[in-house]
Order: structure tokens, then C-alpha cells, then sequence
């Protein structure tokens, strides 16, 4: 794993079945450091988010259940554990495509994220000050109603309202998605200085895997619901399987890492 | 054609020749209205929160008018029966929350609405199975007599219960604007998950709500129960709520107060001035032809919450 200290977050072997028939984690295990980046590779339907959402217990609300393996934060069991609770815990996810409340103002939708927190207004206040530090062009749209606010300025209000919980982690969903690279890369040095500043670490999913590994120090990758390969973001960026088939530097057609005679699976799903 | 000078002449020469007379009506058609408007809040409030279309609404009305006569009819003063119900009104809530939504968390709406209707029924009779079925007189010592006011009559009671809503209804404004908790219910109302991956508990939100709704809907009951004496038809005032949605729309508390007020009013000047062009009773149907109008040309309502649509 990454270099600094022991899990923060580990994910054992899990499986995830949606309306009690559909199969779409079979045995992911993956682990984040306490202050890790690491990021969730893999295309499309590869089940990246299903695999934050079972973490976050966001997928009961689906009607998806992990009905194997476990989830530990800190070394303590978390998958019985409603959403709420979690985010006491200081783990929050911002989900795929946002999720603002859109009729709620800016800062209005950054105040919901302190639902949880007991430390009192003075406190909360401090935060929202500190979201308006990372974010300034929140500040000035802090009464706009987040529905007319841009793509990006919507991603920033998703991940401003998870950082008002306080978290130690963030689960954050393809934060790229549809977004000008320049404005991805502005979010993801975000990431990074939230990352060096404030302590939080990070399990960050993503399709754009090129970004993702720049910013990462470690990254899995999923595909269809296993993970297929793991390792340093440096090993994997340089690692000719997955310049082939996720940065798109070959010229051939995408196919499958099961295609791939020289590449072993590892099969610690079924270990 | 005289059918035609009915509709077209008369009225208009009516309203011309005794204006104060009109000003009475469309003042006694808006205070009639106010009470549709609670009942529809109270409609609006749980669909907005957890878009369950709420069938059991007008039943939560006769069960709060019920407990409250009920606990006066015991010997109760009226301060502590109104405490009380407040009380039973909470607990309904979150035994509602507990027994039924709980249950039904993620099936279709229709099944949500089902559980509704049923909820409506064992309301009915558990109520009077509790309080009697007999017609109850609720009296809460406030006069139900005509005064005049600038050379109009109005009555004092409908004053006394409008101001009472326009009152619940500032209380309730701030309470959603305002406070942690409102904002919270506005943040369910738009997006159920990401509520939840904020940390914002949706059943106590739920249960919070199905409260206030219960609340409003003791106010409305009061208001009714003094004006038509509580009993089961308490419950068909509901569907007069029905219209009224339409027109204001189904997500919208402002839509809810003015499509109240609309109705209310429309209803009172049709029946007084067209009423004998129809043969008497317009106000049994204008409602809904109004609302069948609207479903027409606005489907969404005057204050339908505009979908935004932003990539
Ligand atoms: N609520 C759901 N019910 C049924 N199937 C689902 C549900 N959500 C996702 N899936 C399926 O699970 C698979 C993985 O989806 P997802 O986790 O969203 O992938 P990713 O985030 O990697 O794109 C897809 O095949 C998708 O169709
Ligand atoms: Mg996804």
C-alpha cells in the first residue's frame, strides 16, 4: 500500500447484488491509507460507483445490498451503518453528477453538508469560511440558486458541502464528468490541497484515468465488477496494459484485459 | 339567449349596482378559502418531502378535530386538550413514519399512495371508534356572528381563523427558511439522495414532516369542525384540496395559499352571482371545472416548481 501508516479504510471482498437478482461486485477488495489519494479505475458500468456507494451505505436507498465480504473504517465494521452515522464518523461521499440541491442558494446547499455536526454555529461558520478559502468563486454565487450555477461551479458546491462535514474521507464520484479539462484539473489540485492541508483522504473514482493517476498515489482498476489490477498511480500510468486500454495511447481498438494473454489476473477476490 | 343574458348581463349589472354587497362576497369567498388552502398545505408539504401523495390527509384533519372535541367532551379545558392533541398529532406522525413509510421505503408511489388510502381508513374508524360517530359541536368560545367593517359585513369567526393560518403559515415560512432542520426538509424535497450522502436522516426528516402536516391539519380541522360541526364529512373537505393543487400546483406553498384563496373565492362569486343561471350549486362542481381548465392549459399549476434544466 501507500507508504504512510496503516488503512484508514479497507474494503474486503466485497459483493454487491442490486434488486436481490443483479450480481455487480463480485469481491472487490481495495484499501485507502490513513492521508491516501487513491484513485477507482475502469470504464463505464465497470461498477466504480457501486463500489463508494456500498462504502457511504448509499445503496440501500437503491435497493442494492452487499450480501458478502465487509467493510472496516479505523478497524471497526461499517457496513451496518446508516449513511447519517458514517457521516458523523467523517466519511462522505459527493456523488456522481453532483447531486445539488437546486432549489437551495450556494451557501445554503454548503450548510445542509454541517447537518450532522454538534460543534455548534461558530464552528460551522469557521468551515464555510474555509469552503469559500478553497472554492472563492463560491463566495461570490453563495446566493445564486444552485440549480443556475455552472457544471463547475456545481461540482465545487458538491464536494464544498461534503468538506462542511468535517470529513477525514471524501468518496468523491468522477468529479470530471463533463467538465472542461481545465476546470478538472482546477478540482483536482483542490483535491490535492485538501489533501496536504486539511488531512483528507480520498477514494476517488474516475474514467478519466490519465488526471486520476496524476493525482493519485495508488489505484485500483475495476472491470465488471472485479478488480482486474492494483498498484502505485506511477507503476500504473507507466504500465503498457493500461496505456493501451484506458489513456488511449495505442492505436488498436479497446478491447478487455481478459483479452491479454501476458497479463495475470489476481484473484485476491478469491482468496 | 335569455340563458346568454343570464351568464353575460345580469351579473356584471348586479355586481355594478351593489358593489359592497360583492365585496363581501369575494372578502367571505377568500376567508372560505384559507381553509382550503391549510388543507392543501398540508397535501403539498408531505409530497414535497417525500413525494407520497398524502390520501389520508383530510382523514388526519377529522382525527385531529376528533381528539380535540373528544378530550373537551372528558373534561379537559381547551388549553390542554389543544396541548394534548398537538401531542397525539406528533406521535401519529412518527408512528406513521415507523409502521407505514418505513415499510415502503423505495417501492413505486402507487404502493406509497395505496398505504395512504388504507391509512385513511383505519384513521376513520379508529377515530370514531375512540371519540363516537356522532356529530360533534366544537366551540372554542370564538364568535360566529357578522360585524361590520367599513359599512362590510364580515363574519368574526372567519377573521379569527385567518389570521390564525395567515399566522401558521409565517411561523411555517420561517421555520423552512430559516432553521437547520427546514432547510434540511427543503434539502430532502429536492434531492432524497444527496440527503442522505450528507448525513441528513430521512425518516427523521419524514416523521418531522407528517408532524407539521399533522398540525396544519388540526388547524384546519378546528376551522371546519367549528364551521360544519366535526363529523365524517370532515374528510371530504379534503377533496376540495384536490382542485386546489391543481391549480397551484402539487410542490408549491405559496400555490397551495393562493390556489386556496382562488378557489375559495371563485367558488363563493359563481354561486352568488351565476348561481341562478345553472339552477343553484355551482359551488358543489366550479372547483373542479376550474381545475379541469387549468389541467388544460397549465398542467403544472400557477406555481408548479419550474424543473430546472442546466448541463
Ligand atoms: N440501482 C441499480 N440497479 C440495478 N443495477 C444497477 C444499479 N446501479 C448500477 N447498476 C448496474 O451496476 C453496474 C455497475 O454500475 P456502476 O457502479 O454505476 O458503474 P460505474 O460507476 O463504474 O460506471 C452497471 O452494469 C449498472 O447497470
Ligand atoms: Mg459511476
Amino acid at each position: 500500500m501507500t507508504e504512510n501508516g496503516s488503512p484508514l479504510l479497507t474494503v474486503n471482498n466485497i459483493e454487491v447484488i442490486y434488486d436481490h437478482v443483479i450480481l455487480v461486485l463480485k469481491g472487490v477488495s481495495l484499501e485507502v491509507s490513513e492521508g491516501g489519494v487513491v484513485a477507482l479505475l475502469g470504464a463505464n458500468g465497470a461498477g466504480k460507483s457501486t463500489t463508494l456507494k456500498a462504502i457511504s451505505n448509499l445503496l440501500g436507498a437503491e435497493r442494492g445490498d452487499v450480501t458478502k465480504g465487509n467493510i472496516e473504517y479505523r478497524g471497526e465494521r461499517i457496513d451496518k451503518l446508516t449513511p447519517s452515522d458514517l457521516v458523523k464518523k467523517g466519511v462522505v461521499q459527493v456523488m456522481e453528477g453532483r447531486h445539488c440541491f437546486e432549489h437551495l442558494t450556494v451557501e445554503e446547499n454548503l450548510l445542509t453538508g454541517a447537518y450532522t455536526r454538534t460543534d455548534g454555529a461558530s464552528a460551522i461558520n469557521q468551515s464555510l469560511e474555509k469552503v469559500y478559502h478553497y472554492f472563492p468563486g463560491l463566495k461570490e454565487r453563495r446566493t445564486s440558486q444552485a440549480g443556475y450555477t455552472s457544471g463547475g461551479e456545481q461540482q465545487m458546491t458538491a464536494v464544498g458541502r461534503a468538506l462542511m462535514a468535517n470529513p477525514t474521507m471524501i468518496l468523491l464520484d468522477e468529479p470530471s464528468m463533463g467538465l472542461a479539462p481545465q476546470l478538472v484539473e482546477e478540482i483536482f489540485e483542490i483535491v490535492d490541497a485538501l489533501n496536504k492541508n486539511e488531512g483528507v483522504s480520498f477514494l476517488l473514482a474516475e474514467q478519466n484515468t490519465m488526471v486520476a493517476l496524476k493525482h493519485a498515489d495508488f489505484g485500483y482498476i475495476l472491470e465488471n465488477g472485479r478488480v482486474v489490477m492494483e498498484g502505485d498511480a506511477k507503476s500504473l500510468a507507466e504500465n503498457e496494459d493500461v496505456k493501451e486500454f484506458y489513456l488511449g495511447l495505442s492505436s488498436g481498438a479497446r478491447k478487455s484485459f481478459r483479452d491479454v494473454k501476458h497479463y495475470r489476473r489476481r484473484k485476491r477476490w478469491l482468496a | 339567449m335569455e340563458f346568454l343574458t343570464a351568464i353575460f348581463v345580469s351579473p356584471f349589472i348586479e355586481i355594478y349596482e351593489y358593489p359592497l354587497f360583492f365585496i363581501e362576497v369575494v372578502l367571505g369567498g377568500l376567508l372560505a378559502g384559507v381553509m382550503y388552502s391549510l388543507v392543501a398545505l398540508g397535501f403539498v408539504l408531505i409530497f414535497k418531502a417525500s413525494g407520497v401523495f398524502n390520501f389520508a390527509q383530510g382523514a388526519m384533519v377529522l382525527f385531529a378535530a376528533l381528539t380535540l372535541v373528544g378530550l373537551i367532551e372528558h373534561g379537559f379545558p381547551i388549553w390542554l386538550a389543544l396541548i394534548s392533541t398537538i401531542i397525539v398529532m406528533i406521535a401519529l406522525a412518527m408512528a406513521i413514519e415507523k409502521v407505514v413509510l418505513r415499510k415502503l421505503v423505495n417501492q413505486e408511489p402507487i404502493i406509497l399512495f395505496m398505504a395512504t388510502i388504507g391509512l385513511s381508513y383505519f384513521l376513520d374508524g379508529f377515530g370514531q371508534t375512540l371519540w363516537g360517530s356522532d356529530v360533534k359541536v366544537l366551540d372554542l368560545g370564538i364568535p360566529n356572528a357578522p360585524i361590520e367593517f367599513l359599512g362590510i359585513l364580515v363574519n368574526q369567526f372567519d377573521l379569527v381563523a385567518a389570521a390564525s393560518a395567515g399566522t401558521l403559515v409565517a411561523v411555517l415560512a420561517i421555520f423552512f427558511q430559516k432553521t437547520r432542520i427546514g432547510r434540511a426538509l427543503r434539502a430532502v424535497a429536492d434531492d432524497h439522495q444527496a440527503a442522505l450522502s450528507v448525513g441528513i436522516p430521512l425518516k427523521t426528516i419524514w416523521a418531522i414532516v407528517w408532524a407539521v402536516a399533522g398540525l396544519v391539519g388540526l388547524v384546519a380541522g378546528i376551522m371546519w369542525g367549528t364551521k360544519l360541526g366535526v363529523q365524517f364529512t370532515l374528510t371530504l373537505v379534503a377533496l376540495k384540496a384536490l382542485p386546489v393543487l391543481i391549480l397551484g400546483g402539487f410542490t408549491s406553498i405559496p400555490g397551495a395559499i393562493i390556489g386556496g384563496l382562488i378557489i375559495g373565492m371563485g367558488e363563493k362569486v359563481a354561486e352568488v352571482f351565476w348561481g341562478a343561471a345553472f339552477g343553484g350549486a355551482i359551488e358543489d362542481w366550479f372547483a373542479y371545472m376550474l381545475a379541469l381548465a387549468f389541467l388544460l392549459f397549465r398542467p403544472q399549476g400557477l406555481f408548479g416548481e419550474k424543473i430546472i434544466e442546466r448541463v
